[in-house]
């Protein structure tokens, strides 16, 4: 009896043990892939760099309240990239070319491969939110407390989840050669419709009304709450529509997906 | 009972429809343990849709399918296979070896990687990025992936597909000694000569149903005609007039004449054509085979 006890718990460990294999693996040659597509990887890692260079921090003269406003939506709006891209073009590449049957048959353990493309995502927002941070720190005279830098930091990048299962969406339907078209268009306005390049307030009323359906907007706040600045709404509620809108999303496409092979 | 043990894939009564089309229309197939199986039949027969119903990549509409006595979108059932798919490109950024090495980890008893490269010939491709390789290289890469596992049933769609000669006696050899070891192969080909070469059995589907099944030399059996060929002066118009032949072709000086009495046929031009050569007379493939079942089917 216990014999046999103790050989099912180490055949569980085993178990164990080659699931996490499984899943290290699958992490790291989706990084290797991603590292070795530098067409894809640095455009997405400088695109939000150079979009708050350009318009968050040329265009806005000596405002620190301006600064601090655009350093937290212009993080959101660099982290939205690659949980949209990295999802949105690359599952309905992977879909489309057969990868994503072989490896659900072969047998890949259920969740590795969403697991290593949210790792990579979040691994991208953490450069991308440490790209502006230097800057914003550098050329905008922000000024936050260590914990404030970090808990900014922690939103933005598991901010990116939302949108990974957005982009996921997307590439369980769309085909391969639409996709980017598609991230785009939704990526784009959706930004600016949730007031990431300026504050809602400027913006005609209506936008501002319908901002709550958006998911960038209820990070945003999120943002500005962590950076002790002016916000709406309550940062609970505000988590709560996250988590809703990103398992709602990640049921649809594992609906779709089921039918896609 | 007794069946459901002996095989180790089983489609029962297996309907599948997409829109209007319907892609299985009750198909039962039984895959027994150590057996090469070649699923034959034209584009859009059916073939890879009932593949992927094993394989649990799509659920039957009616009916069932089963992996070794389990439901096939499970995991611990399909931990015992390995699948080469049609139509499939790996990452293009990934080493062969790489590749390789990730597949393994899929599997709780993953063949060595030594066994891998000796059965595949991937060798020497192992630095070699996916986007690299020839297309034959890339097929031979994944029935490298397809054979990481330890398996009890490989299902391989068009395997050969795109490899030259040699490369595709390799795989031939590399598939007799998997057979050899006890695994069971489903194979889907358009090459007629490779089923005749590996199957144990043959299975030929035509418009979502099975027409015809059975050992190779079963279904040439099930075709009576024989070909004589031989070169000759005669007129190839008189011949299409005797008695029980079907079809006279005629290549240059050589005549190809299909028949159900080659005796009688033989007979009569030796007697016409005093002058004619290089006589001989074949057994229809299973080419023909299935040319006339699919016909015979429609």
């Amino acid at each position: 009896m216990m014999k046999t006890t103790a050989m099912s718990v180490s055949m569980r460990n085993d178990a164990l043990g080659d699931a996490v294999r499984a899943y290290a693996l699958e992490a790291k040659y989706e990084f290797l892939r991603v590292l070795r597509t530098p067409a894809f990887a640095i455009p997405s890692l400088l695109f939000p760099p150079l979009f708050y260079l350009l318009f968050g921090v040329l265009l806005n003269h000596g405002n620190s309240a301006a600064a601090h406003y655009l350093f937290a939506t212009y993080s959101v709006f660099g982290v939205m990239a690659p949980g949209l891209f990295g999802f949105g073009v690359a599952v309905a590449t992977e879909r489309e070319r057969g990868l994503l049957a072989l490896k659900r048959v072969a047998p890949m353990p259920p969740g590795a491969y969403l697991a290593a493309k949210m790792v990579m995502a979040m691994a991208f927002a953490a450069i991308i939110y440490f790209m502006l941070a230097i800057m914003a720190a550098s050329l905008c005279d922000v000024r936050l407390a260590l914990a404030q830098w970090l808990g900014l930091g922690l939103i933005a990048i598991s901010g990116v989840l939302p949108f990974c299962a957005l982009g996921l969406v997307i590439g369980s339907r769309a085909n391969a050669a639409a996709s980017p078209a598609i991230v785009n268009f939704i990526y784009l306005p959706m930004a600016f419709l949730s007031g990431l390049w300026m504050p809602l307030s400027m913006l005609p009323k209506f936008i501002g009304d319908i901002a709550v359906l958006w998911p960038p907007y209820h990070l945003a706040q999120l943002a500005l709450a962590a950076m002790g600045r002016e916000h709406a709404g309550s940062a609970t509620m505000h988590v709560a529509f996250l988590v809703a809108f990103t398992a709602i999303c990640f049921a649809l496409a594992k609906r779709w997906l089921a039918r896609a092979t | 009972m007794g069946d459901a043990v002996e095989n180790v894939a089983q489609l029962s009564a297996a309907v599948k429809r997409y829109g209007s089309t319907l892609a299985l229309a009750g198909v039962d197939l039984g895959v027994r343990r150590g057996e090469i199986l070649a699923l034959l039949g034209p584009n859009g027969a059916g073939k890879t849709t009932a593949i992927s119903l094993l394989l649990g990549l799509l659920r039957a509409d009616s009916g069932e399918a089963c992996l070794f006595g389990m439901d096939p979108a499970l995991r611990v059932a399909r931990q015992r296979t390995g699948v080469m798919l049609q139509n499939t490109s790996l990452p293009d950024t990934l080493r062969v070896g790489e590749l390789i090495d990730l597949f393994r980890s899929y599997y709780a008893r993953p063949r060595t990687v030594a066994d891998i490269i000796a059965l595949s010939g991937v060798g020497d491709l192992l630095d070699r990025r996916y986007a690299q390789l020839s297309g034959g290289q890339q097929r031979r890469t994944q029935f490298a992936l397809a054979i990481c596992g330890c398996a009890e049933l490989l299902f391989l769609d068009e395997p050969t597909t795109g490899l030259d000669i040699e490369a595709r006696e390799t795989m031939w050899r590399a598939i007799r000694r998997l057979v050899d070891e006890g695994c069971a192969v489903v194979l889907t080909t358009h090459y007629l000569e490779e089923a005749e070469a590996l199957a144990d059995r043959v299975v030929m589907i035509a418009k979502g149903r099975i027409v015809a099944a059975g050992s190779v030399s079963d279904m040439r059996a099930r075709v009576a005609s024989r070909r004589v060929r031989c070169v000759s002066t005669l007129a190839p118009d008189a011949i299409a007039g005797w008695p029980d032949v079907r079809s006279v072709a005629r290549d240059g000086e050589r005549m190809d004449i299909v028949t159900d009495k080659a005796e009688a046929v033989v007979l009569r031009l030796l007697q016409e054509d005093a002058a004619l050569k290089e006589l001989e007379v074949v057994r229809a493939g299973l080419a023909d085979a299935f040319v006339e079942i699919t016909r015979e089917a429609a």
